[in-house]
Order: C-alpha cells, then structure tokens, then sequence
C-alpha cells in the first residue's frame, strides 16, 4: 500500500523546509518524498499526529496547514514550506488548555484518544469557519475524521460544548 | 452531569468520574507503541506472502540484505534451533513461514533497518519463488472430499492456553468442534405446530482499532526479552514467548503502553513472536509497525455459515432449537475453538427449551487468520436465533415484545446444564427496550422497530491480582496490568481505590502495565476488567485499609471500631490523623508504604470454560429502521441498548461503552465485511478506502442507552462487565428491524442490495 519504495541510486538533493510550527519558526532540510507525518512525528517530535489508515481516510494524522485541516500521511512535508502548521501540542498554554480541549474531556469524546489530536484539530478548523455549527454541521465536517472507540455521539455534544466555549458561554454549562 | 452535593469525597463509585487519562490523550501526550523509541532501535518491516497456499521454492533476497541501511534479514531458515510454531489454541503457526504459506499475508521475510524507508526499500528488492499448492478459500472448499488439508491436524499440539477440554482432531480442515445436545429434538420437531427453518452467512470483519499492531522487541542476552506491544493480554503473550524462544519466563519483560483500541485485535499473541526474531537475529532492538492493510491480515472476526431451525407450538411457545455452524478460522486457529464454543453457547438464546442441539466447527481456510472481535460468538449467531423467534411470532400473531415476555429465561434459571445460571433481568431489559422505541406507537411504511436479546459467556478464565501502595505522603499507587484500550480501566479502578481508602480519585496514581513491576491478570478482554481485575483492586485496597484501622486504633488507643476512615484521615469523634502521619507513626520515620494484595481465583471447580461463565452478559438492543424500497438504502432512526451492569461504577464510562458498542454493531450489520477472493484466496477490499468503517455520516437519527442496576453481579459492589453486549444487540435488532420491514435477510451485512433483494423475494413470494 501507500509505502515509499523508490529505491534511490543516489541520495536526492536535500531541500530547506521554513514553516512555522505551532507559532515557531522551523529549519530543517529534507528529502523530496518526504511525507509530513513522519517529519512532524520522528524528526520534529510531534507525536501527537498518528498514523493509522495511510490513506487519507481516517484523519488520524490531521494537523492545520494555514488553519485548514490536511491529512499529514498523504502531505509531502514540502507543501508546509513558507506555511504555518499547527498540531495538538500547539493548543494548550501555559499548563492552560484549550477550550476545545476541555470540551472533549468534559464530554467524554474520547475513549483510546487515538483518533482525538484530528479530531480535535479539525473541530478547531470547524469553528474557525462556523462559530455555531448545527449537529448535522459537525457531522459533515467531521466526516472525514473516524473514532472506532466512541460512536461519535460525544464527539459532536463535545464540540458544541466547545462553541459555546469559544463564544464566551458561562464557563460553568453542565455544572 | 449531576453530583449529589451532599455526598462525603470519598463516595468515589458510582460517579462520572473524569477519565484519569484524559489530560494526556487531549493533549496528544499519551504515548502509544509506536511513539516510544528504544536506544538503539531498528525499524523492521515484513514482505508478505502474495500466494495464498504454496511451497516456498527459493528466497533470493537479491542483495536486500546488503542494501544501504539494512542490519538484519530473517527468513524461516534462521529458526532451526527453535520449535517456531506458537498459538494459545493450538500450536499451528510458525511465526514466520517455513516451506509453505498458507495464506496472502503471511510473513515470509522480516528486514531490520537504521531507518524505516531503508527497512521499506529493501521489500522492492527480495524475490520469492513459490510453487501454487491448491487454494481453499472458503468453508465449502475447504470441508469439500477431495480439499487439501491445511495442517496436518493430527500431528498438532494443544497451546497453553486450550483450556477447552480434550483436544481431538482428526485428519482434515476441522480445527475445532463443539457439540451439545439436550432433550429429544427430533421428537419435538416432528410433533411441532410451527417450524422455522434457515441458513445464514456473516462475514469476516476487520476490528479496526485505530492503531495497528505495533511491537518493539529487544533482545538483551542470551537469554533476555524486553518487549513494549500494543497487547491486550501481556501475561499470556510473556508465558508464550517463554515457551517459543526457551527462556524462563521472569526473563521475558512485556510493557505496555497506552492502546490505540483493542477490541480484541490485539488479544493473545499477534506480532510479537516475529518482532522477537529479528531482533534476536540483529542482536539490536526492533519495531514492527503494522500498516493497516497489514493489520488486516494480521486477525480478524471469523466469517461464518450457519443452519438454524427453530420449533414451537401454535401459541407461540418455544420447544426446540437446532443449530450447526461453521466458522472460517482462515490459516490458523488463532483464538477460533474459543470462538467456536462461545458461537455454540449463542445460539439457543436465552429462551426456555425443552431440547437443544448445536454443533459449531472452526475450519481451516487458505485466508487470514481469525479470532477475537467484541462480542464474537454471540454477534454471529444471535442475529440468526432472533430472525427466527420473529418469525414464529408472525405466524401465530405474537409480537417480538410478546414473544419474548412468554419465552424469555428467569433470573436463576440454568442457561447451560453445569454452567452459571441466569443472573439477569431479561424481560425487564426488554421491556425498557420497547418503551424507548414507542413500540405500540403506529408506524410509516417501510418503517421496521425490532428488538433482541441474546446472552454472552463472559469474564474468561477469573484469576486477576493487584497491588495498592499507600504513600508515605497518603497518594496510593495501583499496580494492576488491565491493559488500557480505551474502556477506562485504570479509571475505574483509582475509584474503587478511593472508595475504600476513603481518600480522594485525584490521589490514586495507575501506572500501565509491565509485567516486571505489575502483577499477573490473565487478560484483558471479554468485559472482565471491572469485575475481576476490579475485584482484586477491591481486595487490595481493603488490606491497606485493616492496616490503616489497626495502626490508628493504636494511635488513638482505642478499639477499631471506634475510629473511621474518612477523607484520608483517620477520625474519632472529631479528632483526625491524616494516612501521611499515620504511616510515620508505624514507620517511626517519614518514609516506608503500607501494601495490600488482592487475588481473584475460581471460587469453586477449576474456573473452566465450561463451569463458567463469571458472569452473562446481556445482548440486547433495539432498532427503528427506515428502509428506501427503490434502492434498498437503511437509514436507522433510532438505536437502543440496555447496560445491565449490576451496578455501574462510572455511568459514563458505562454509557461510552455502549454508544461505541452499538456503533461498531451498526458496522457489522449494514457495512463491514472483508472480501477475500474465493479462488485466490486474496483480501479484496484492504484498505479503508474499499472497506467501509462507520463515520459520522452513518450515525443513527437518536441513539438511547439504558443503564439497568440491579445489584446481581459478582463484581465490586455488584457490578458486572459491559462493553460487548451492545454490538451484538445492535446487530441482530438491526436484522430484526429490517425484517419487521419487509426485508429478511439471510446474509450480513444489509447493503442496499441485499436489502433491496429481500423486500422483492418477500413481495414476489406474497404475489405468488
Ligand atoms: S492516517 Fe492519514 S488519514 Fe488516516
Ligand atoms: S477514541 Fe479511540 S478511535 Fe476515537
């Protein structure tokens, strides 16, 4: 399947990758069929992106390219150059989570939570784009991200728990 | 959300809760296997066999092993000082192939590497010649007269944990049989007023937890094994490869991190013993990821086919059920004669009978290997029992309620001669069924409600033990190897602490599992966690506290039953020592720990499967579907399912089992299924692409979960397992549904076509 076996004679000629990440900016080179994932994950340290189907299915392995959610498995690390991208370490500060963040603990939108740094991503890009969404919003947005674990169900409660987060609801809903 | 306010902070149980893992997993901080580097580490990967049945003739490895990066290469030539075969069932399977493949998938070649694209290059540069060997691909096949035989059965030895009784295969694909009989089933069918009779089929699934099988393997001397693995039952994969590789089994170290999802993919022994190899061959640490098409092939749920006949009186009164099945066990046995026999157990269903008659085989086929997904056995069979109870209903005008409530088992009656008798409230659990569907309420047409009910023997074999340090500061850290999947064990389990320990959830710290410094459980799986690991957490926790009592009563100079333990601190009439002063008080320093045991083990008998089950798990569920007759499309508008827990130590936790539970059954019934080529013998659909796992896009209109607590199970504070009922539930209510429709299907899962077929057949037969 998506595995890389170009057999190289010669090393290809290395690339300088620039993006921002998660508000930093990042040097490194690179090679040319270098995927994003594996460059945010084993050389970057950003393990909170996962892969799972390799395929640009299961959205796993979302991070935000310029605030738009892209399947990183699939995303060849150069196409981040001169961009910013931002992955699940970049959201909470200073020990402070973020609302999302707090939302789906709340609601209990995880279970094994390998799904949950896409998820959670993606529901950021979500409400970026659309502060209120309706639940069959989220359903359509989120349809490219699968959870195995949840049913879904918590997920979507969750991020409308974290809109109303996000536009300053009382900070106490559910007590 | 609702805290009672007045409740003391100790009162942990029976609360949400929040997950004690969530800060971490919300923060992408929780480390899976594949996020854990070992110094040194190689990355491995495999070439796999594209040949379903064939003899090896010549592995060239045309310079991989020589290739920029690459340290190791394992073949089958590499294990001539070990017996390679392994398989808790049986010892059936090499852990890389020798001579002969017996399905597409199967390793033939491991490479280690400096770097995984080194490892991923040197795939494209090894060639192997094979020699076709005839491939049975599917049940029929494989049972034919003339088949070839996959193994040579007789010859096959039983793995350490058969644990199904005496072991006697004979010559042929037939793996596993299971058999019971009682009463005089031709008899009663023969004199019957009303018999029901059919065949049916249910695919092999893909679990899909969403991490894949990932092991990193070092091997450190001679005669040392450290493992990190993404297993659900480390205690049994150590004692497995203590016995493949011949070392004591203190020697083999099994961690386990954080679980991407188990549901029972990662059960048993799976990519371990091959990590080990070649890890022992490059004398450096190895990781094997799976890739997910890997994974596929790597276990699945067992494929099945299935003859039922049902046969009862014209008032709607249950007699006699007769069932043989045959399940596609693929190459190797894998955990299949337990999915046998709890297949078997399935199929009566839990009505009153006055004879049953059920043979269930695992047979050998050129395909994947099977073996345990959520609710294996009873999501097979289940599906089929019910279909059938409907239909006797409709022939004597009982509804699915009705017929139900007249047949139904009571609470203490025997499910299984010698085995634990009923210790639910079916009917009660039904009945909350169909208030939450409106059953009574009139319905549009191509519109469907139907419920099910079905039992599942569950807990496995019940020896689990735990340890609970209390601190020197009063934090209590719990050792238990629960593996974490996602079903929040160690949350549930740092509530039981509390409990006992009257001290607050925040307080109680649950490391993982490493077999080195947590003590034994036999498995995680089979909803046992809570009620049997939880019971020897229960027990633990309750030593520390007679050692708390007693060194307090000796502070304070008074009888036990005096003082009271209550938010860590030991109280009389006012007066409190904290757990920190009095732990120095016994010490005579700041510093020391005060440690309790807990054990769980057979209370009575040998604990056997066949003297079991710990406890039934419920299967019910309820569905409203919504069928479009011009294209056979099902939209479900309603799902419903009962936790009948005995007592639900965190609702929300219970709540997500189920939600999940359900969804995974919504899969099984109208999606999910692995397309294996019946000549070839190759996996079709393998990626997520062609094969359909449910997204948002597929959630029901309304989803209900009702939690059921009667206080009857054997677990802490009566509580019993949960998290498997609901996806076999929701599959049959699902068929039941659809039959109440219009549409009764013979096959899952309900695609359009299928569905649109059914509706004509009955449509044609009713103009016929
Ligand atoms: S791993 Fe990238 S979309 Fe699934
Ligand atoms: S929480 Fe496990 S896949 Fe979503």
């Amino acid at each position: 399947m998506a595995v890389e076996t170009t057999a190289p004679a010669q090393a290809p000629a290395l690339r300088l990758l620039r993006m921002t990440l998660n508000g930093r900016p990042v040097e490194l080179e690179i090679a040319p069929r270098e995927l994003l994932l594996p460059v945010l994950r084993d050389r970057l340290g950003m393990k909170g992106a996962k892969l799972s189907c390799d395929v640009q299915v299961c959205g796993a392995c979302t991070v935000l390219l310029d605030g738009v959610p892209v399947s990183s498995c699939t995303t060849l690390a150069y196409e981040a150059d001169g961009k910013s991208v931002e992955t699940i370490e970049g959201l909470a500060h200073d020990g402070r989570l973020h609302p999302i963040q707090a939302a789906f603990i709340e609601c209990g939108a995880f279970q094994c939570g390998f799904c949950t740094s896409g998820m959670i991503l993606s529901t950021k890009a979500l409400l970026a784009e659309t502060a209120r969404p309706t639940r069959d919003e989220i359903a359509a947005y989120l349809s490219g991200n699968i959870c195995r674990c949840t049913g879904y169900w918590n997920i979507i409660t969750a991020v409308e728990d974290a809109a109303g987060r996000l536009a300053g609801d009382g900070e106490e809903e559910g007590a | 959300m609702s805290h009672a306010t007045t409740a003391p902070a100790s009162e942990a149980v029976g609360r949400d809760v929040p997950r004690i893992d969530a800060r971490i997993k919300a923060t992408g901080e929780a480390k899976y296997a594949g996020d854990l580097v070992v110094p040194g580490m190689l990355y491995g990967r495999v070439w796999r066999s594209p040949a379903a049945h064939a003899r090896i003739v010549r592995i060239d490895l045309n310079g991989a092993d020589r290739a920029p990066g690459v340290v190791a290469v394992l073949t089958g030539a590499d294990l001539s000082d070990i017996d390679p075969r392994y398989g808790h069932a049986l010892k059936d399977r090499p852990l890389i192939a020798i001579d002969t493949v017996r399905f597409a998938g199967e390793p033939v070649v491991a490479v280690a590497a400096e770097t995984q694209a080194a490892a991923d290059d040197a795939m494209a540069l090894i060639d192997v010649e094979f020699a076709d060997l005839p491939v049975v691909a599917t049940i029929d096949a494989a049972l034919a007269e003339d088949a070839p035989h996959l193994h040579d059965t007789a010859a096959l030895t039983p793995g350490l944990f058969h644990g199904l009784g005496k072991l006697t295969l004979e010559p042929g694909n037939v793996c596993y049989h299971h058999a019971f009989a009682r009463g005089d089933v031709d008899a009663l069918f023969a004199a019957a007023d009303i018999v029901v009779e059919g065949e049916y089929e249910f695919p092999a699934v893909y679990q899909y937890a969403m991490e894949p099988h990932t092991t990193i393997a070092e091997w450190i001397s001679d005669d040392e094994i450290v493992v990190h693995s993404s297993c659900q039952h480390p205690f049994l994969v150590r004692a497995e490869l203590a016995d493949l590789f011949g070392v004591p089994v203190a020697n083999v170290r099994i961690v386990v991190p954080y679980l991407g999802g188990g549901f029972g993919s990662k059960s048993y022994t799976k990519m371990e013993p091959l990590t080990v190899a070649l890890a022992r061959k490059a004398k450096r640490p190895v990781r094997i990821a799976n890739r997910v098409d890997e994974s596929m092939v790597t276990t699945r749920r067992h494929g099945m086919k299935a003859w039922m006949r049902t046969a009862a009186t014209r008032d709607g009164t249950l007699l006699a059920r007769e069932a043989r099945a045959w399940f596609d066990t693929g190459a190797y046995a894998d955990n299949g004669p337990r999915v046998v026999a709890t297949g078997a157990d399935a199929a009566p269903g839990p009505y009153r009978w006055e004879a049953v008659k059920v043979d269930a085989w695992g047979v050998y086929t050129n395909t994947s290997p099977a073996g345990s997904y959520r609710a294996f056995g009873a999501t097979h069979l289940q599906w089929c029992g019910e279909l059938q109870v409907d239909e006797i209903g409709r022939r004597c005008g009982l509804d699915a309620v009705a017929m139900r409530e007249r047949n139904l088992l009571e609470p203490g009656e025997s499910v299984r001669p010698g085995g634990k008798p009923l210790d639910a409230d079916l009917k009660g659990d039904i009945r909350k069924v169909a208030a939450a569907l409106d059953w009574d309420a009139p319905k549009a047409p191509h519109v469907g409600r139907g419920v099910s009910v079905g039992l599942l023997a569950a807990g496995a074999h019940p020896v689990s033990t735990a340890f609970v340090r209390l601190e020197a500061d009063g934090t209590a850290t719990l050792l238990v190897s629960t593996t974490e999947v996602g079903q929040g064990a160690r949350t549930v389990f740092s509530q039981i602490v509390a409990e006992e320990l009257a001290m607050p959830v925040a307080r109680v710290k649950v490391p993982g599992g490493d077999t080195d410094k947590t003590p034994y459980d036999r498995s995680t799986g089979a909803s046992r966690s809570t009620t049997l690991a939880g019971m020897a957490v229960l027990r633990a926790a309750r030593e520390v506290r007679e050692q708390l009592a007693a060194i307090a009563a000796r502070v304070f100079g008074l009888p036990e039953a005096a003082i009271e333990l209550r938010a860590g601190a030991a109280w009389h009439e006012g007066e409190a020592v904290d757990y920190p002063a009095l732990i120095a008080a016994h010490f005579g320093m700041v510093g020391g720990e005060l440690m309790g045991r807990g054990e769980v083990r057979p209370d009575k008998g040998s604990g056997s499967y066949a003297e079991g089950p710990v406890f039934w798990e419920v299967c019910v569920g309820g569905v409203e579907a919504e069928i479009d007759p011009e294209t056979g499309q099902v939209r479900l508008r309603k799902v419903v399912t009962v936790a009948d827990v005995g007592k639900a130590l965190n609702p929300k936790l219970v709540e997500a089992q189920e939600m999940g539970g359900s969804m995974q059954g919504i899969g099984n019934a109208l999606y999910e299924e692995m397309l294996f080529d019946p000549h070839t013998g190759a996996l079709q659909n393998a990626t997520l692409f062609d094969y359909h796992v449910p997204t948002f896009a597929d959630l029901p209109d309304a989803f209900a979960s009702n939690i059921v607590e009667n206080g009857d199970g054997p677990g802490p504070y009566g509580a019993k397992g949960v998290g498997e009922g609901a996806l076999a539930g929701t599959t049959a209510a699902v068929a039941t549904a659809l039959a109440d429709a219009g549409a009764v299907l013979d096959a899952l899962p309900a695609t359009p076509e299928r569905v649109w077929r059914a509706l004509r057949t009955r449509r044609d037969a009713a103009a016929d």
